[in-house]
C-alpha cells in the first residue's frame, strides 16, 4: 500500500522540524530535536523502499500534490513523487540525515540552533531536488538549498570559510540562473506547442515536446551548465575543493553525499531525455571532459598534504566516471551511473566522517602529522581501510560495482565509440587505488612517531553509530547489489527509448516529406497532424 | 451654466466614494497639521496617521475585485488595478510611518508635520498611481514631490541633508519641466489629455513625429521619478541624506506610483498606438533603458561601502526589473511587473527598516560602512535573521518573493522575444549577489571585533512594533511566492483589455 502524501511529508517535515529548532531551550535539546526529526524522517523513508512497485519503477510512485504553485494562469504545479532514478537517491538523502546530525554532536559548539536549523532545511532542499517533477519547482529545490550552505561554510567552517562559501554560492547561481531563462523559454514554448498556449514546466508535458535540433542545442547548453558547475565537471570543478576544505564535517558529508548528485541527477532527469539530440552530439565532448576530471582528480589528490583536500580531490575523479556513464548512453552505463552516485555517497561520505574524526581528535589535517595510528586507534583505521578499499573499487565491495558497469557500458557504447577513451577512464581506478593506498600508508601505518598520536583515543559509542550502517551499505551494495540495480533499470531503459523516439523525431524534421510522415506515425506524439495514407514510404 | 456646473458637484459627489481614499488622507492630513499648531508634535499624531491609512488600505483591499472604472470625469481610475496600486502605496506608506515612530525619535526629529507630509504625499501618489489623464498625472507627481522634497530635509540643521534636499528639489523641478513639455507636445499632436483617447487621437492627428517627441519627453521625466539610468544620478546622494526610513518610504512608494501610472498609459494609451512608419521604437527605448539600469545600478552598487548608498543602486537596479517588465508590454508582462512593485515594496522596505534600527553615527547613517556593522547578527539575531530574509530576497533566490518577482517579468519579457534582455537581467543578479550577500557576510560571519569600537557600545533598541512589522514583512516574502491568488489578481487586471504589442 502506497501511503497518500507520505513523500511529501518525509520532503516538508525536515523544514517544520527546522521552524521548531530555533525555539529549542538549549543547545542539547536542539541536538537530540534533530536526531529525532532526521530519525523520524528516514524511519517514513522506509516504506518508499519496501512499498515500491518494482514493476511500475519506470513510473511515477508515491505521488503527491497537483496544486497549482505561481498563478492559475500558468502550469506551474507542486508534484512530487520518485521514479527509479529518485528513489536510492531520496533514502541516500534520507539515511545521511541523521548520520550528519550525529557526526557534528561534539564538533559544533558554536550557534548550535542556527546550525541544526540549517541542516534541517538542506535536508527538505536536497530531498526535495530528487523527487520534484515540475521543472520550476526542482529549480525552486535546487535554489533552496544554497542559502543553508552558505551559511554552513560561512559560519562554522574553516579559515578560508568567506572565499569559499561566496566562490560556491556565486559559481552554483550563475549556472542556475542561466538555467532559469531556459526554464522559462523552455516553459512558453511547450505551452505554446501542447498546451494551449499556457506556460508549462510540467515533467511530462516537457517530455512530450519535441523540438528542432537547434533550440534543443541552447537549451542543452545552459541546462548542462548548471549541472556541469554542481556535478563539477572539469573545469567548473575549482568551487569543489575550497567549499569542501572549509565546509565543517556535517556539511562536507552532505555536499559530497548528496549535493554533487543533484547536478548528476540533473543532466540524467532532465538534459538526456528534454534535449536527445544535443546531448548524443555533445556526448563526446562530456566524455573527455569526464576523463580529464577522472584522470586530473586522482593526480591532484596524490599531490595533496591534506587529507580532506585528497578526498575532496577524489570526489571530482570518481564523479567523472559518473558523468562518462550518462553520456554513453548505453543502459549499463546509466544503470552503473545511478548506482555509483549512490556508491560514491556512501564512501566518501564516510571518508569525510573519519577525516573529519581525525580532525577533532588532533585538530590538523596534515597527513604528516599522522603515521602508524593504526596501533592507537585500532577500529577507526579499521573503517578507514574498508571504506578506502570501497572507494578505490576493490571488488565485493560497493565502489566496484558502479565503475565496473560504466566502465563495460562504456565500452560497448555506440554514441562513444572510442576505447581509447574508456581505457584511459580505467587508469583512474588504478590511480584512485594508488592515492588512497598512499594515504593509508602515510596516516595509519608505519612507525608511530608524534607522542599526541600515541594517546588518540579510539572511535567512540556515537561514531561507532555513524559508521556502522556506512560500513555495511558498503558490504551489502557490494555483494548483493541486485536489489538495487534492479530499481534503476526499468527507469535507464524508459529513458533509452524515449531518447530514441525524441531523437527520431526531431531528425525526421529535415528529412524528406515521405520519410517524415513515417517517423511521425512511430511517435505518439506529433502524430495525427498528416494523413498516413498519402504517404509512399520506400 | 449654473446647470452645467451643478450636475458637475453632483457628480463629483457620486464619485467621491471611489476616491475615498485619496481625499480622505488629504482631510486627514491638513487635520493634522491644524491639531499640530495647537498642540505641537504630539505623540498622537503619527498613530492617526497610521490609523488613517490602515483604513483606506483596508477599503482599498475590499475593492480589489471590483472591475475598474473610471471617476471624476475619467480623471482617475477607481477599483480593480487602481486599487490594487493603492494598496501597494497605502501599506509602503503604513509600513513607513510605523517604523519612523521610533526612528524619528531617535534622531530626535519627531515633529507632526512630518506624518502630515507624508499623507499629503500619499494622497499625491494615490492620484498618480490611479490617473487616466495627464493632468492628474502632473497635479499627482507635483503635490508627492513637493510633499518628499520636504521630508528629505528634514534634518535642516544637517548641511548633508540640505543638500540632498537641494538637489532632489532642483533636479525634480528639471525633470518636471521635461515632462510637462512632453504633455504639451502629446496633447498637441493628439488633441487629448485622456489616457484612453490617445491612440484615436494620434490616428487622426497630423503632428506624429510631434507625438513621438512628446513620448520622449515624457518617459525623461518617468525615469527620473523611478531613478533609472541615465537619469538616476540624484537618487544615491538624496538617499544617503535623508531620514532612513523616509528614504524606504520614497524608495517604495513613490516608485510605485510612478510605475504604476506608466503601465496605465502603457496599458491604455500609448502602448496602443500603432506607429507609422520610421515611427518611435518605444520597446528597443525601453529595453535599452532596462538594459542599462540592471547593469549600472548593480555595478555601482558593488562598489559601495555604505549601506543606503548601496540600497539606492539596488534600487536602480530594481527599477530596471520591472523596465524589463515594460518593455514586453505584453497584458502578462504590464500585470508581472504590478506583482514585482508589491513585492519590491515589501522587501525594500524591510531592508531599510532594519537599517534604520541600526543607526550609530548620529548622522542618519550617512557615515556609518557596512563594515562597521560585523558581527551584528550575533547580537540581534532577529535583525541578523530579517536582514538575510531582506537581502536573499532582493537577490532573487527561491523560495523568497524576489524569486517569483523575477519570474513575472523575466517571462513575458522571454515570451516576448526578448531573452537577450532577460539573459543580462539574470545575470545582473549574480552581480548583486556579490554585495547583498557580501550584508548576510558581515552581519554573521565577522566577528564583532572588526566592527566599528562605538558599535560595541551602542545598543540598539528595537521596539516590539518595529520589530513586529519586520517581521510580517519577511514572513509575507516567504509565503507570497505560493499563493496563486496575488498573480491571479494582478493577471485578471489585464485580462479584459485587448492584448496590447509594442512595436
Amino acid at each position: 500500500m502506497q501511503m497518500a502524501n507520505l513523500l511529501s511529508v518525509v520532503i516538508l517535515l525536515p523544514l517544520v522540524g527546522a521552524g521548531l529548532a530555533l525555539m529549542a531551550p538549549s543547545d542539547r535539546a536542539v541536538r537530540w530535536f534533530a536526531l529525532l526529526v532526521t530519525t523520524l524522517t528516514f524511519v517514513l523513508s522506509v516504506p518508499l523502499w519496501t512499498e515500491f512497485d518494482l514493476s511500475r519503477a519506470a513510473d511515477l510512485q508515491f505521488v503527491s500534490g497537483g496544486f497549482a504553485l505561481i498563478a492559475d494562469s500558468l502550469d506551474v504545479r507542486y508534484l512530487v513523487g520518485i521514479d527509479g532514478f529518485s528513489l536510492l537517491l531520496v533514502l541516500l538523502t534520507t539515511l545521511l540525515g541523521p548520520i550528519v546530525v550525529l557526526s557534528s554532536w561534539r564538533y559544533i559548539t558554536r550557534r548550535t540552533k542556527g546550525y541544526y536549523a540549517l541542516l534541517l532545511v538542506l535536508q527538505t532542499g536536497m530531498t526535495g531536488v530528487f523527487c520534484a517533477f515540475d521543472v520550476l519547482l526542482f529549480y525552486v529545490f535546487f535554489e533552496l538549498t544554497l542559502i543553508p550552505m552558505y551559511f554552513l561554510i560561512g559560519i562554522w567552517g574553516g579559515e578560508q570559510r568567506i572565499y569559499a562559501a561566496v566562490k560556491f554560492v556565486i559559481y552554483t547561481m550563475v549556472g542556475s540562473l542561466l538555467m532559469l531563462v531556459a526554464i522559462i523559454y523552455l516553459g512558453i514554448e511547450a505551452g505554446a506547442a501542447l498546451n494551449n498556449g499556457v506556460f508549462t514546466t510540467d515533467y511530462f508535458k516537457l517530455l512530450e515536446f519535441d523540438m528542432a535540433v537547434s533550440m534543443q542545442t541552447w537549451l542543452f547548453v545552459l541546462f548542462a551548465f548548471a549541472f556541469a558547475i554542481k556535478v563539477p565537471i572539469f573545469p567548473f570543478h575549482t568551487w569543489l575543493p575550497d567549499a569542501h576544505v572549509q565546509a565543517p564535517t556535517g556539511g562536507s558529508v552532505i555536499l559530497a553525499g548528496v549535493l554533487l548528485k543533484m547536478g548528476t541527477y540533473g543532466l540524467v532527469r532532465f538534459c538526456l531525455p528534454f534535449f536527445p539530440n544535443a546531448s548524443i552530439a555533445h556526448a563526446e565532448l562530456f566524455a573527455i571532459l569526464a576523463v580529464i576530471g577522472i584522470i586530473y582528480g586522482a593526480l591532484v589528490s596524490r599531490a595533496q598534504p591534506d587529507a580532506k583536500k585528497l578526498v575532496a580531490y577524489s570526489s571530482v575523479s570518481h564523479l567523472g566516471f559518473v558523468v562518462l556513464g550518462i553520456f554513453a548512453f548505453t543502459l549499463e552505463s546509466l544503470q552503473g551511473a545511478m548506482i555509483q552516485m549512490v556508491n560514491h555517497g556512501i564512501s566518501t561520505g564516510a571518508l569525510f566522517l573519519l577525516v573529519g574524526m581525525l580532525y577533532e581528535r588532533r585538530h590538523t589535517r596534515l597527513m604528516s602529522d599522522y603515521g602508524g595510528i593504526a596501533r592507537s586507534v585500532p577500529l577507526l583505521t579499521f573503517f578507514m581501510v574498508l571504506t578506502a578499499l570501497a572507494s578505490a573499487g576493490l571488488p565485493g565491495l560497493n565502489g566496484f560495482v558502479g565503475e565496473f558497469m560504466i566502465l563495460v557500458g562504456a565500452f560497448s557504447s555506440e554514441v562513444l565509440d572510442s576505447p581509447l577513451l574508456v581505457a584511459l577512464a580505467t587508469t583512474g581506478v588504478i590511480l584512485a587505488a594508488v592515492y588512497l593506498l598512499w594515504m593509508l600508508s602515510r596516516m595509519f601505518f608505519g612507525p608511530l612517531t608524534e607522542q599526541a598520536n600515541v594517546k588518540m583515543k579510539d572511535l567512540s559509542v556515537r561514531e561507532l553509530l555513524v559508521l556502522i550502517p556506512m560500513g555495511l551499505l558498503m558490504i551489502i551494495l557490494g555483494l548483493m547489489p541486485q536489489p538495487f540495480l534492479k530499481v534503476s533499470e526499468p527507469a535507464a531503459e524508459r529513458l533509452l527509448e524515449t531518447i530514441e523516439r525524441k531523437k527520431a523525431v526531431a531528425e525526421g524534421q529535415s528529412l524528406p516529406e515521405h520519410l517524415l510522415d513515417e517517423f511521425r506515425r512511430d511517435s505518439p506524439s506529433g502524430a495525427g497532424e498528416r494523413s498516413v495514407e498519402g504517404a509512399e514510404i520506400p | 451654466m449654473s446647470q452645467d456646473l451643478s450636475q458637475a458637484f453632483d457628480t463629483i459627489w457620486a464619485d467621491l466614494a471611489g476616491g475615498a481614499s485619496m481625499v480622505g488622507l488629504a482631510i486627514v492630513g491638513v487635520g493634522l497639521i491644524v491639531w499640530d499648531i495647537f498642540n505641537s508634535n504630539d505623540t498622537r499624531i503619527p498613530w492617526v496617521a497610521a490609523f488613517a491609512l490602515l483604513g483606506t488600505a483596508v477599503l482599498e483591499m475590499f475593492r480589489l475585485n471590483e472591475a475598474d472604472t473610471t471617476a471624476f470625469f475619467e480623471l482617475i481610475r477607481v477599483g480593480g488595478v487602481a486599487s490594487f496600486i493603492n494598496v501597494i502605496i497605502l501599506g509602503s506608506s503604513l509600513v513607513s510611518v510605523v517604523l519612523s515612530v521610533p526612528y524619528l525619535r531617535q534622531i530626535r526629529h519627531a515633529y507632526g508635520e512630518v506624518y502630515a507630509l507624508v499623507l499629503f504625499a500619499t494622497a499625491g501618489m494615490l492620484m498618480l498611481g490611479t490617473a487616466n489623464n495627464m493632468v492628474t498625472v502632473f497635479v499627482g507627481l507635483e503635490t508627492m514631490s513637493i510633499a518628499l522634497y520636504i521630508l528629505t530635509g528634514l534634518v535642516r540643521h544637517d548641511e548633508g541633508a540640505v543638500e540632498s534636499a537641494l538637489k532632489y528639489f532642483l533636479l525634480g523641478a528639471f525633470s518636471t519641466g521635461f515632462f510637462l513639455f512632453g504633455i504639451a507636445l502629446i496633447y498637441g499632436s493628439t488633441g487629448t489629455m485622456y489616457f484612453t483617447d490617445m491612440a484615436a487621437g494620434y490616428a487622426v492627428g497630423d503632428f506624429k513625429a510631434l507625438f513621438w517627441a512628446g513620448v520622449g519627453l515624457f518617459l525623461v521625466g518617468f525615469l527620473f521619478k523611478v531613478s533609472a539610468v541615465p537619469f538616476h544620478m540624484w537618487t544615491p546622494d538624496v538617499y544617503q541624506g535623508a531620514p532612513t526610513t523616509l528614504v524606504g518610504y520614497m524608495s517604495t512608494a513613490s516608485k510605485a506610483a510612478a510605475f504604476a501610472a506608466l503601465v496605465l498609459v502603457l496599458f491604455h494609451g500609448i502602448g496602443l498606438v500603432t506607429p507609422e512608419a520610421g515611427g518611435g521604437n518605444l520597446q528597443l527605448v525601453l529595453a535599452l533603458s532596462a538594459l542599462v539600469t540592471v547593469v549600472l545600478g548593480n555595478l555601482m552598487a558593488l562598489a559601495q561601502k555604505n549601506v543606503k548608498r548601496m540600497l539606492a543602486y539596488s534600487s536602480i537596479a530594481h527599477a530596471g526589473y520591472v523596465l524589463i517588465g515594460l518593455a514586453a508590454g505584453t497584458s502578462s508582462a504590464y500585470a508581472g511587473a504590478l506583482y514585482y512593485l508589491l513585492i519590491y515594496a515589501i522587501m525594500n522596505l524591510g531592508a531599510f527598516g532594519v537599517m534604520a534600527l541600526l543607526e550609530w553615527d548620529g548622522r542618519e547613517g550617512r557615515l556609518q560602512t557596512l563594515d562597521s556593522l560585523s558581527g551584528l547578527a550575533h547580537r540581534h539575531p532577529l535583525l541578523g535573521v530579517l536582514m538575510g530574509v531582506f537581502m536573499f530576497s532582493l537577490t532573487g533566490f527561491p523560495p523568497f518573493g524576489g524569486f517569483f518577482g523575477k519570474i513575472a517579468v523575466f517571462a513575458p519579457a522571454v515570451e516576448a522575444g526578448l531573452t537577450w534582455l532577460a539573459i543580462v537581467g539574470v545575470l545582473a543578479s549574480v552581480l548583486s549577489a556579490g554585495y547583498y550577500l557580501r550584508v548576510v557576510y558581515v552581519f554573521w560571519m565577522r566577528p564583532e571585533s572588526e566592527g566599528d569600537p562605538a558599535v560595541r557600545d551602542t545598543t540598539f533598541a528595537v521596539s516590539r512594533v518595529s520589530a513586529g512589522v519586520l517581521t510580517v514583512c519577511a514572513v509575507l516574502l516567504l509565503v507570497i511566492g505560493f499563493m496563486p491568488f496575488v498573480r491571479n489578481l494582478t493577471q485578471s487586471f489585464f485580462n479584459s483589455g485587448v492584448l496590447v504589442l509594442l512595436l
